[in-house]
């Protein structure tokens, strides 16, 4: 099994250098065909299972408590502005 | 101060009696980690002065008679549980200056029952890993042969146990994130049922795997813990409203008539024979205090690591995306290179035309796995089996082998995989290296994997050998 670890770094946000492209497919690969062992097991008509004890939609009363303040939310920002986080500008004007 | 066969119990007692005071036993502590830590780097931060100040105002309560379940008995967190102003790092880069603006819930309720936190744990970053040397903040090294890996991710925290530097320490699980490590470091590490103890505030891996518990030194302390940090949390919607039993006030109860389960998979042929013999000499010990031992199978066993890198690193790649750099922490580019495999790993498995294949695949194999188990509890009350195939490895021996590192897991990730309890206790040595008996349980009965493990430890007191280390600079 091959894996195109660039387009995979791409959609994970993630910046892979060649060196370690190339190492990172190797890696991989392996972990892969591991894993793909599983195709042995005959898994017609199994269920998924995504929770093992029984619990399932679990909701809590919403009433508003006593919160973050805004300069404790902001005090581990990078970057700040006027109360607000700062990030880098989406289109390529700003 | 001789803190050579203190525990949990015995230094309460100690307490309550005034013959030593917090501030004392804390110094005592403190010194350790300063004798010891920098052969062994179980810590990431100390937290001396916060230590202290909780150390006098102890003393101030039990003057004033107050008795609470961990008055005064100082504890270490593994660095992946957020502490309010205290810096969290998770052993990467990623969060090197994060100071969490809040508690986490086992923390407060730790705080709540009186204990004292001396500082923050090492840990393979993000706790992916098996030995503890995936830390950015370098490896921790075996207490017992600093030669030798501790096991990880859970490194730091089962060393500063056994090399006396806490009394207790916290963990995560996820694959065999605590048994491990407490089997290579003759430690009592408890796995509860998922959903048992909150996950509030610790700094999620794989949300549907994720356990949060304990290393101590013997059973009995392992059970006051428990006591402590379980229960249900309004912030985490898994724990469930099961009541908390009092699992101190069991453990005496003994193991006649218990049905103890062996699963044949777990003794394959990759099983080191010494281990193998440790195991068997504790099933003569169980079948002789009157146990029944049964042969059992878990017929999917040999799937169950597969399932878990799949289900685990899909998890992994959801979790680590918050990790952008913009409300806290730093950029992505710090991840290191396992955080980066399995973020990669967990993105490909979930990507579109590879969902179905892997992922939805490795679900319902998990089905598969939970219904071996659900049949096999129909027939015993607990099982028992060896917690690694292998002794602890020697530091530099798996780290370029990620897939052989993964391997190492392999009799642990199944416990994750089905929810249920895991507790690993210590059953002797080959040489100067520790090995741990797995038990493994029903949903919610981690009161018979105490009183299992309590009785062997009664007449096999391992926990009172002494790592090497603190002999050589004794």
């Amino acid at each position: 099994m091959k894996i195109d670890v660039q387009h995979v770094a791409k959609l994970a946000n993630l910046k892979i250098t060649p060196e370690e492209e190339k190492k990172f497919e190797t890696q991989l690969s392996e972990v892969l065909n591991m894993v793909g062992k599983l195709n042995e097991v005959d898994t017609a008509n199994v269920q998924e299972t995504s929770q093992v004890t029984g619990l399932e939609n679990i909701t809590r009363e919403d009433i508003p408590t006593q919160s973050l303040s805004q300069e404790e939310a902001l005090s581990n920002a990078t970057a700040q502005h006027n109360g607000l986080f700062m990030v880098k500008g989406i289109f390529d004007e700003e | 101060m001789e803190l050579q066969n203190l525990t949990i119990t015995t230094t309460l007692e100690k307490l309550k009696n005034k013959e030593i005071s917090a501030v004392e036993l804390t110094n005592t502590y403190l010194a350790n980690i300063e004798k010891y830590d920098t052969q062994l780097n179980a810590f990431i931060t100390v937290c001396r002065n916060e230590a202290l100040e909780q150390a006098e105002s102890v003393d101030k309560k039990i003057s004033d008679g107050i008795s609470l379940p961990l008055l005064g008995i100082p504890i270490a967190l593994k660095d992946i549980f957020v502490t309010k102003n205290i810096k969290t790092t998770a052993a990467s880069k990623v969060l090197e200056k994060y100071i969490p603006q809040y508690e986490g819930t086992v923390v407060e309720k730790l705080k709540d029952a009186g204990a004292i936190i001396l500082g923050k744990t090492n840990l393979d970053a993000w706790a992916h890993g098996s030995s503890g040397e995936n830390s950015d903040f370098g490896p921790t090294h075996n207490p017992y042969d600093t030669n030798y890996v501790p096991g990880g991710s859970s490194s730091g925290s089962p060393t500063a146990v056994a090399s006396q530097m806490a009394l207790m320490a916290t963990g995560t699980d996820t694959g065999g994130s605590i048994r491990l490590p407490a089997s290579f470091t003759n430690t009592v590490g408890l796995k509860p049922t998922y959903g048992r103890v909150s996950r509030y505030g610790v700094i999620a891996m794989a949300s549907s795997l994720d356990s949060i518990g304990h290393f101590t030194r013997t059973v009995e302390d392992s059970a006051v813990v428990l006591s402590t940090t379980a229960g249900k949390d309004q912030f985490d919607g898994t724990t469930p409203t099961v009541p908390v039993p009092d699992y101190q006030s069991t453990l005496k109860n003994g193991v006649k008539g218990l049905k103890i389960g062996v699963p044949k998979e777990y003794f394959g042929e990759g099983l080191d024979p010494t281990i193998h013999e440790i195991i068997q000499n504790a099933l003569s010990f169980y079948e002789k205090n009157g146990a029944e031992i049964v042969d059992i199978s878990l017929p999917h066993t040999q799937y169950a690591i597969e399932v878990y890198y799949i289900i685990q690193t899909a998890e992994v790649s959801s979790n680590l995306a918050r990790y952008t750099g913009i409300r806290y922490g730093n950029d992505r580019q710090e991840f290191g290179d396992e955080a980066k495999r399995r973020i990669m790993l967990g993105t490909y498995v979930l990507s579109a035309g590879y969902y179905d294949a892997y992922y939805k695949k490795a679900l319902q194999v998990r089905t598969l796995l939970k219904k071996d188990f659900d049949e096999a509890f129909k027939k015993v009350d607990v099982m028992l089996t060896p917690a690694s195939p292998s002794l602890p490895f020697k530091i530099g021996e798996r780290i370029d082998d990620p897939l052989q590192m993964y391997l190492s897991d392999v009799l642990t990730v199944h416990a994750n995989l089905v929810g249920i309890p895991g507790l690993v206790f210590p059953g002797g040595f080959v040489g100067d290296l520790p090995v741990g008996i797995q038990l493994l349980g029903k949903h919610f009965d981690e009161a018979t994997l105490y009183k299992t493990a309590y009785a062997f430890e009664q007449e096999n007191p391992f926990w009172k050998t002494e790592p090497k280390l603190l002999k050589n600079i004794l």
